[in-house]
Order: C-alpha cells, then sequence, then structure tokens
C-alpha cells in the first residue's frame, strides 16, 4: 500500500516538475552575462571538409581560452543545414552564442531579430567599424540600420582555367569577355574537352551569376525602394544570357544541369573541363589533388571592356559575416571572442588558410595576400565587385529565382527552346513567389 | 489492489464512529490511483502529440513570417489569410499548391498499387517450401531494412546523367534511348521517385501479406484442388477473399505512408523539387521552411491533415461496411 501511494507521488511529482520545464523554453530575453566561462561557436564549412575546418580552428579556439580563460564550444555546420540550424534557434531562443553567417543572409537574418545589431558601441569594442573595409559591410544587412553581423572572410569569383587545355587548343589568354569565352569554347571543344563548368542545380549559384549577369546589363532583381522586379526586360535578358550558356552557346554541358555537390569543381581538378567560375577555389581544388601550377586565375568575363563598376561588374561581394547571437549568455565573451577572430594575427591565419581575403584594411595589406591568384581576387573585391540586395527578403529570392533558373537549365538540358519568353514566364513564377512586403 | 479488496468487509465491523470519513479516504484512493498512476502517460501524449498539433493549428491562423519568429506572441492575427492564399487556386500559390497535390495524388496512387501488387505476388509465390525459400525471403526485405537515407542516396548516384547506372544500361548497353536521359531534373523525375518508392515500400507490403497468408488453413486449398480449381481461380476465390481484413490495413498505412513521404523526395531532390515530381510534403516544407512563411505552411498542413482524415474516415466506413455481409 505505501510502496503504491509513494509510486503515485513520485509520478504526480514528476508530470508537474516536467510541465515547469517544459513551459521554460522559448524565452525571449536578450543577452545575458550568465555563463561568462564558455560559448558556443557555429562556425561555416569553409575547407574541403568539417574535419578540416575543426583542425583549421581548434588551435586559434585553444589561444583563445589561454588568453582569456573563456572555453569554445566549436560546431561545424554543413551548409546545407545551416540556415535551417539558424532558424530553428531563433525561434526557439536556444542557440549558439557566436555564429558564421552567409554575408548574403545578412538582411534577412537582421529582419529576424535573432542577431545582435553591431551599433557603434559595440563596434567600439573590437576596434571601431572603419577596421572594415567598405565592400564587406556593404553586405552586412539593409543600408539604414546597424549592421546584424561583422565580416570576417572574403570571397570574390574568379576565373580558373587549365593552361594545359589552354595550350593544347591554342589559347594564349584566358577569356576578358563573354563573345571570347564563347569563340575559345569552340576551339576547346574541338580538341574534345568540355569548356565551362556550372552547378545547375544549386540554387545559390544560379542566383551569384545571374546577379552579376543582370549588373552587367544594367538592371537589378529589386527595385530601389526593395521590390522585387524580376520581370524587367534587361534581367530577362540577363538570365537568358547564363542559361544559354548552355542552350546556345554549348560552352556549359547539359549533364551540369543537375549537379548541385560541386561536381563541376571535381571536373575542373580531373582536367576533364577547361574553365570554372568559382569564388576562391584555391583551397578546394588544391585539396582534390590539383596542383597550383596548373591553373591560372583571372577576372570574371563582362561583356566588352574591362572589369569596373556598374555594367562592368564582374563578381559578387561572397564571404561569410560573424553574428553574435542576441539570446547569448555571454554577451562579454563573445564580444571579445568576435575581436579574436577579426584581429589581424587570426584574419592572416585563417584567411591563408581558406584561400579567402581579409576584410580587415590592416591584415589585407600583408604580403601573404598579394600573391597573383589573390592579387585577382582581392582586386576585384576592391574595383569590381557588388553586394547582392539587402533587402529582408533575399533568401527567399535566392530560393524563387534559383529554381527558375534550375528549371530553365533542365529545360536547356532536356534540349527544349529556351527563348525570351520562356525564361520571361519563370521568372514571373518566381515574382509572384515572393512574400507581398 | 486485490489485498485492499480482500480487507474491506473486515474494516466494514469495525466501530461508528471513525468509520465514514475513513471509508471515503480509502474510496478516494482506490478510485484515483489508477489516473494518478495515468498522469505521466497522459502528460507525455500531451506533450508529444496533442500540443506539437495545437500549436502548428494555431501557427495557421497567423502571419509568422520572419519577422516575428523569434517572438511568436507578437506574430499579428491573419485570421483565414493563410487558408485563402492556400486554396486560391487562381494564384501562383494555391495554383502550385494544387499542382502539387494532382502530382501527390497520382504517385501515391500509382506507387501503392505496384507495391501491393508486387508485395502480394511475390508472398504468394513464397507460399510453397522450396529450397532457398529463406534466403529469398531475406532478400526481398533487404530494401525495407536499409536506412532510408543510404538507401536513396544510392539511387541517386545510380540516376546521375553522366556516370549513373541507370543510364549506363538504357542508353549505352541496351540503346533504349537515342541519348542519355535526366533522371533527377525535368518530366522523368517523376518516374525516379516512383522506382524508389516502390523498391522501398514493397517489401512491407510482401511482409504483412505473408504474415496474412499463414493464417489461411491448407485444407482449404486442398480442398479446392479436389475439386479441380486452378491455381488461379484459389488465387482469386482462397487467397484475396482471406486476405481481405490484411488489404485493408495495409492498403491504407501505404496510402498514409506514401502521400506524406518526405524523406524519399528530399534526398532525391533537394530542397527544391522538379515540378513532375513536386510531393506534397516536400511543397509544404518549402513554403514554410525555405520561405520563411511559418504560416502558410501550417495552413496548408491543417488542410494536408483535414484531406487525410476525409479519406481514411471514408475508406474506414465503405471497407467495413462491404465486409459485413461477407462475414455474416
Amino acid at each position: 500500500m505505501r510502496s503504491i501511494r509513494a509510486a503515485a507521488v513520485g509520478a504526480v511529482t514528476l508530470s508537474l516538475a516536467l510541465a515547469a520545464t517544459a513551459c521554460g523554453g522559448g524565452s525571449s530575453s536578450s543577452g545575458s552575462n550568465d555563463s561568462p566561462k564558455t560559448l558556443t561557436y557555429w562556425a561555416t564549412n569553409q575547407g574541403a571538409s568539417i574535419a578540416v575546418d575543426k583542425k583549421v580552428l581548434q588551435p586559434e579556439l585553444d589561444k583563445f581560452e589561454k588568453q582569456t580563460g573563456v572555453k569554445v564550444k566549436l560546431e561545424v555546420v554543413p551548409w546545407s543545414d545551416l540556415l535551417n540550424r539558424i532558424l530553428t534557434a531563433t525561434t526557439s531562443g536556444q542557440g549558439p552564442d557566436v555564429l558564421n553567417i552567409g554575408n548574403t543572409w545578412s538582411a534577412s537574418l537582421q529582419a529576424t531579430g535573432a542577431l545582435l545589431p553591431w551599433d557603434q558601441k559595440n563596434f567600439a569594442k573590437i576596434g571601431g567599424k572603419d577596421r572594415f573595409v567598405d565592400s564587406a559591410l556593404g553586405s552586412t544587412g539593409v543600408p539604414d540600420k546597424d549592421p546584424a553581423a561583422v565580416p570576417l572572410y572574403s570571397m570574390a569569383y574568379a576565373l580558373y582555367y587549365n593552361k594545359q587545355i589552354f595550350a593544347d587548343a591554342g589559347i594564349s589568354k584566358p577569356p576578358a569577355t563573354w563573345d571570347e569565352l564563347v569563340a575559345d569554347g569552340k576551339k576547346i571543344k574541338a580538341k574534345g574537352k568540355s569548356v565551362l563548368g556550372a552547378e545547375g542545380s544549386n540554387l545559390s549559384e544560379n542566383i551569384h551569376h545571374v546577379f552579376v549577369l543582370a549588373k552587367q546589363h544594367g538592371a537589378d532583381f529589386f527595385t530601389a525602394d526593395g521590390k522585387p522586379d524580376f520581370t524587367n526586360p534587361k534581367v530577362v535578358d540577363a538570365v537568358k544570357q547564363y542559361v544559354d550558356l548552355m542552350a546556345k552557346d554549348k560552352v556549359i554541358p547539359t549533364g551540369d544541369a543537375e549537379y548541385a555537390q560541386n561536381q563541376s569543381v571535381s571536373d575542373f581538378a580531373k582536367g576533364k573541363q577547361a574553365m570554372l567560375l568559382w569564388q576562391s577555389a584555391a583551397a578546394n581544388l588544391k585539396s582534390q589533388g590539383m596542383s597550383e601550377d596548373a591553373y591560372g586565375v583571372a577576372p570574371v568575363p563582362v561583356r566588352s571592356g574591362t572589369p569596373g563598376t556598374g555594367t562592368q561588374t564582374n563578381s559578387m561581394v561572397a564571404g561569410i559575416n560573424i553574428a553574435v547571437f542576441r539570446n547569448t549568455h555571454n554577451l562579454d565573451g563573445a564580444a571579445k571572442f568576435v575581436k579574436f577572430m577579426t584581429s589581424d594575427a587570426e584574419q592572416k591565419i585563417l584567411n591563408t588558410a581558406y584561400s579567402s581575403i581579409p576584410p580587415v584594411k590592416t591584415a589585407q595589406q600583408d604580403p601573404a595576400f598579394g600573391a597573383p591568384a589573390t592579387a585577382v581576387l582581392k582586386n576585384t573585391l576592391a574595383t569590381s565587385a557588388a553586394a547582392l540586395p539587402q533587402v529582408p527578403s533575399e533568401s527567399q529570392f535566392e530560393t524563387a529565382v534559383g529554381t527558375a533558373v534550375k528549371e530553365l537549365f533542365a529545360d536547356a538540358a532536356a534540349g527544349r527552346a529556351v527563348t525570351t519568353d520562356s525564361v520571361k514566364a519563370k521568372l514571373e513564377k518566381a515574382q509572384q513567389q515572393m512574400p507581398a512586403a | 489492489m486485490t489485498t485492499t479488496a480482500l480487507k474491506e468487509p473486515v474494516r466494514d465491523t469495525s466501530p461508528g464512529a471513525a468509520r465514514e470519513p475513513r471509508r471515503r479516504t480509502g474510496w478516494i484512493r482506490r478510485v484515483s490511483l489508477p489516473y494518478l498512476l495515468l498522469l505521466p502517460a497522459l502528460f507525455f501524449e500531451l506533450l508529444v502529440h496533442l500540443v506539437p498539433m495545437v500549436i502548428g493549428v494555431v501557427m495557421s491562423f497567423k502571419e509568422l513570417t520572419q519577422f516575428y519568429i523569434r517572438d511568436w506572441g507578437t506574430a499579428p492575427w491573419s485570421g483565414l489569410d493563410n487558408y485563402k492564399v492556400s486554396v486560391d487556386f487562381d494564384a501562383p500559390v494555391g495554383k502550385a499548391l494544387l499542382h502539387s497535390f494532382g502530382v501527390t495524388v497520382a504517385f501515391t496512387l500509382l506507387s501503392v498499387g505496384l507495391c501491393w501488387l508486387i508485395g502480394t505476388a511475390a508472398a504468394v509465390f513464397m507460399q510453397d517450401t522450396f529450397r532457398g525459400r529463406g534466403l529469398l525471403r531475406a532478400l526481398f526485405l533487404v530494401p525495407y531494412a536499409l536506412p532510408v537515407y543510404a538507401a536513396v542516396i544510392t539511387w541517386v548516384f545510380m540516376f546521375q546523367h553522366d556516370n549513373g547506372l541507370v543510364n549506363h544500361v538504357l542508353h549505352d548497353q541496351l540503346h533504349l534511348t537515342d541519348k542519355p536521359s535526366f533522371w533527377l531534373i525535368g518530366d522523368n523525375s517523376f518516374y525516379a521517385l516512383l522506382t524508389v518508392s516502390v523498391w522501398k515500400g514493397w517489401p512491407f507490403a510482401f511482409l504483412i501479406v505473408t504474415a496474412g497468408l499463414q493464417n489461411i488453413p491448407r485444407e482449404l486449398y486442398e480442398a479446392a484442388a479436389l475439386d479441380g480449381a486452378g491455381m488461379w481461380q484459389q488465387i482469386r476465390r482462397i487467397t484475396l477473399p482471406s486476405l481481405r481484413p490484411v488489404n485493408q490495413v495495409l492498403v491504407l498505412v501505404l496510402f498514409l505512408w506514401t502521400f506524406n513521404d518526405f524523406n524519399t523526395p528530399y534526398v532525391l531532390f533537394g530542397k527544391s523539387a522538379p515540378e513532375a515530381a513536386d510531393l506534397i510534403s516536400v511543397h509544404i516544407y518549402q513554403s514554410s521552411f525555405v520561405t520563411w512563411n511559418f504560416g502558410t505552411g501550417s495552413a496548408m498542413s491543417v488542410l494536408l491533415l483535414l484531406f487525410l482524415l476525409v479519406v481514411t474516415g471514408g475508406y474506414l466506413l465503405v471497407t467495413s461496411r462491404g465486409r459485413r455481409p461477407a462475414d455474416v
């Protein structure tokens, strides 16, 4: 009898305790200093694999612990999961203290209010806003608000070309315009190699390329006041030009239409394909066994003339930002960690490891970033790169338009005609899917 | 509990004054104890099943976009707007949902039909003992036993355009197509999805029907054979009618699983499925997670839930009504 009663009491207590704790979640309080000795850090996958990233980052985190006594728990989150993980953390209020984000998401994540705004006071803690280059700061949130994140690594697109294939085809210098690229393509195909790689089913890659081409056509995907303008005839032309590289010019092989896992990088590294448009590919190519002497790096082609601003844009401002989660339990430690990661010394070490460019002015001056391959990227960032639209609906734009381009590639691959009308129809559908904000 | 019940008459004879309250507490204790012990189970049932469902329904009436997800409470009520958007079949969102619904229905009918047919056929063939039957049965169950991700990602490799096994066999060796086809993008993706789904689903039908066949008495077949019934007649007159109750559950379960299947299309096609294979579960995922509009996503989920409830209810009603006269 007694034991049954004890069991009943236990059961009731357990239920009540569970009910109490279950209701405790989802608080929307903003940062505190409850646990000053630890930090959780979500890093993006920058190296060839997650294991490589851990190897690069762990020694630096140990250094930070030695300096400040704060232990950093590292988790490298794969790209396929990252945005979902951030959204879940935002909804529940339970997340990391510090995290990396793709810089194009800055405005979208800023709108959720999940990230600590970098006002003047916060910037002062890490040495001031002036330490960072302007182009990188342009991808940290909507223009008239405090940035949602701080630039960490900068990257730019470049044209990587296989020197041997170019020599065999009798091409003396990399193409500077799209017409030259198509003309070179004929010579390369005559030698039995494929010409240019693309990731037709990777929505982000599609967006990066059509965004730059739209710039080259003198158009934007969004109007000045942030409304989607996908069916603008110049935008339609730009998207058609990109898909036509497969459909009409036949420089992108049809098989690339279903690529989404960087297969085009492998094709290039294996010497099957002459050219690749990629952002900061050096570390990736090295890990796939391609020697640095085997390929050259040139600016991405433009329609005519040389790269510059406006219609001469030839890259997006690619990169990674570091942000502080607003619900952090270690506000001071998080600020210290961001300061550490953006310090000159760490910037040099990390950007060298990832073959990216430091967005910190003083670190960028270092001779380590003066090699010819890096110089092309640095120069592109400084003179001819533009930031993707900094609007709250940016991530929806990537999905909607990225999918439209993917479907157009599928049409081209299946041998269906890609016309101005078919491109316009797909873009119209994409525009209708955008939130009516 | 039994001991308490046995003591009861003894207690009844104890002297007057203290008797009443003591009896009552004993009664309360006796009656309430089972409920108290059930409480944790009830709590977990609420926590795991009902609460998320209720929250999902509540979300569908809110404008839960990226601007409000950090603090749900502040998201404005939107009334039936999310539902209106979802079922406005002239507008793009509703049209896409309707298209996705159509694809899902066609896919489910074909997949369940083929799974059932192949599973039943295999089970009937495996009914008689022969050498190697155990081995074959085990082999048949392999697709069902494999982890979904590992199995489907293998199919992704096989369906690849350039180096995939499927194109190698169909194009390079059998020359059935004049050029390699795309399976993971474009219109063929529907057949790719159907193939994987049937491959993954039929062993379950096989397993259940095999179990059902064990309950059919051998004498029935012997008697039928004596009466001159051939194999086909035995299947039609004995096997299938005897399997009726098993099939009723089997088809329903297969239908629900296939209709709601998320893993297969997600692993095959990723976040944005090709139009031809845009199953509703992935479509809803895309409408909420990828476009960050959880209100509309929830409204679509609620609509899907209602549809499945109606279909399930109707199915059970029709099949059990049809069964009653047969049972008598």
